[in-house]
């Protein structure tokens, strides 16, 4: 039984981490970029964001004055259990949030969408979204904390097979100009695509691939894993860099997530993670061990298995 | 590859300091700047509330934004990272804001139009300054001395509140527009539209449209 006062303190660290630590694999692909930026302007941004990361890191605040809308996605093995149970589990976080808005402090971003009401704590009607994911075994718990920029970099579009790739590339390079202008979207960052799935999953799919995936890793399917290194070089070759100023960085990685999808159509979805990418994971187990990690590694085999039953011994025997 | 100018400029700028600022200067700010965006807007405009400063003698720096700060329970006040947040948004208000303050920087994200620039920028001898990155948050919060006073949180929230903070080198800001009423996010899109239909190549729009859609890449977004 994994303790409900070690969720809520682990909650509250991540949330101080996500705000204020940038993830090393985003810092290390962000350094590269700037090493063969060449555009005036755009090397003058990265170098600011780069002295900016060290600024928030020293004096323990938060790299962004937009901080985000916090979330959180829960990944249990199949056989932990919460003190209290998930009711539990949900009001430690919303108050972990709560907490950490007030004590970091965070822009209390979440207001009621038509009264504009605010709490100042970033908590409120489905705020902050708690998703669920299972995998096979453990007795563990992981807590992942998201905090996305909410306004800009996200679109979706109902493909059809006879698009093609080719019909995939033109939306993904629209949604890169449209992202980029003016550098709205905070580029570079990390691209998240969704293909298939109906059209919500198709748009969680994306956000997870551009939040739930570190920079260099690759799909497990080869040929996807190839259409990533190829999609990152064509974002990066639009001329285009940060604040949308002359550049070549606008790609810093690109992940690409598929589900099954309806015979008749190739849903696609194009989300760009931030510059300031704040993700931060904890791995709970039940005897109170606490290991921190920046890696989600949401995107395991289980959860992009194909077939009906999970056969765990078969697949290991592979 | 050059670097790019670096200034110092008073939140009081004089019409000279104005002038000679150029397209993509770096500058860094000393002085009071208020935070204003749509429910400053709203309530003092729309609402006709008296604005709780005096304006521009105490300051003509208008920055979008809201802070990630907190108010103590002692009533002090603790900020953390300062970013901007769109402009765009408040071209709605900002030619009488202009105005009625006489503000001359207008502090923020992404700039606003050439069109904006010539109309209410110019006449009233105002420019545009972009913040960085964005999000050079920890940075420009190191340059906030002082959280001076904070007006209306009660009625509009932390977010959307007036905060007056004090600046000291506050920065980095670029400079996105000019007493020519020239936008730099304007010039630089010029520059990659020309490039942009060899990406292109090879791709084919969808078989579906959507409805009022753009195929019309040298389109500003804003």
């Amino acid at each position: 039984m994994i303790p409900i006062s070690l969720i809520q303190s682990t909650a509250e660290d991540l949330m101080d981490k996500a705000a204020i630590e940038i993830p090393q694999d985003y810092l290390d692909g962000l350094q590269r970029a700037a090493r063969t930026e060449d555009g005036d302007l755009s090397a003058f941004v990265l170098k600011a964001m780069l002295e900016n990361y060290a600024a928030a890191k020293e004096d323990r605040r938060a790299m962004c004055g937009d901080t985000g809308v916090p979330r959180w996605f829960v990944k249990m093995g199949n056989d932990a259990t919460v003190e209290g149970g998930m009711i539990a589990l949900e009001a430690a976080l919303r108050r972990a949030t709560a907490n950490a808005t007030n004590g970091v402090p965070l822009r209390p971003n979440r207001v009621h969408p038509l009264w504009r009401t605010d709490h100042d704590n970033n908590v409120g009607i489905g705020a902050p979204e708690i998703e669920y994911g299972f995998e096979p075994e453990g007795e563990w718990i992981d807590l992942i904390t998201v905090h996305k920029g909410g306004l800009f970099g996200t679109d979706y579009r109902m493909l059809f097979p006879s698009d093609g790739i080719q019909g995939i590339k033109r939306f993904y390079l629209d949604s890169l100009m449209a992202f980029g202008k003016r550098g709205l979207a905070c580029q570079p960052a990390i691209i998240g695509i969704g293909l298939g799935g109906s059209k919500d999953i198709c748009m969680t799919l994306g956000k997870r691939a551009s939040t739930l995936r570190v920079v260099g890793s690759r799909n497990s399917d080869p040929r996807i894993a190839e259409m990533e290194d190829e999609f990152k070089e064509l974002g990066n070759s639009i001329g285009m860099g940060a604040m949308g100023f002359v550049g070549k960085n606008m790609v810093i990685d690109c992940n690409i997530e598929v589900g099954y999808c309806h015979t008749g159509g190739m849903p696609m979805s194009v989300h760009a993670f931030c510059l300031s990418s704040r993700r931060a994971v904890a791995r709970i187990f039940p005897d109170g061990r606490v290991e921190h990690r920046t890696d989600p590694d949401w995107f395991t085999d289980y959860q992009r298995r194909e077939t009906i039953d999970w056969e765990p011994v078969r697949e290991a025997a592979e | 590859m050059s670097a790019p100018r670096e200034v110092r400029l008073s939140t009081t700028p004089t019409n000279e300091a104005i002038a000679d600022l150029r397209l993509g200067d770096v500058v860094y700010l000393d002085g009071l700047m208020y935070t204003a965006r749509e429910g400053v807007y709203m309530r003092a405009l729309e609402e006709k509330a008296n604005i709780p400063m005096e304006l521009p003698g105490q300051s003509a720096a208008n920055f979008h934004c809201s802070p990630a700060a907190r108010i103590n329970a002692d009533g002090s006040f603790d900020m953390g990272a300062v970013t901007a947040t769109a402009s765009f948004r408040f071209a709605k208000w900002l030619p009488e804001w202009i105005a009625k303050t006489g503000a001359k920087l207008i502090v923020g994200k992404g700039g606003m139009t050439s069109k904006d620039y010539k109309e209410y920028f110019v006449p009233n001898g105002a420019v545009y300054l972009s913040t960085v990155g964005y999000g050079t948050g920890a940075l420009l919060g190191r340059g906030v001395e002082n959280v001076e006073a904070v007006h209306w949180n009660e009625e509009l929230g932390l977010a959307q509140a007036m905060w007056v903070i004090k600046c000291n080198k506050m920065g980095p800001f670029i400079v996105a527009s000019d007493m020519n009423g020239e936008c730099l996010f304007e010039r630089e899109n010029a520059k990659i539209a020309q490039n942009v239909a060899r990406v292109y190549e090879g791709t084919k729009p969808a078989v579906l449209k959507r409805y009022g859609e753009s195929d019309d890449r040298t389109d500003e977004v804003i």
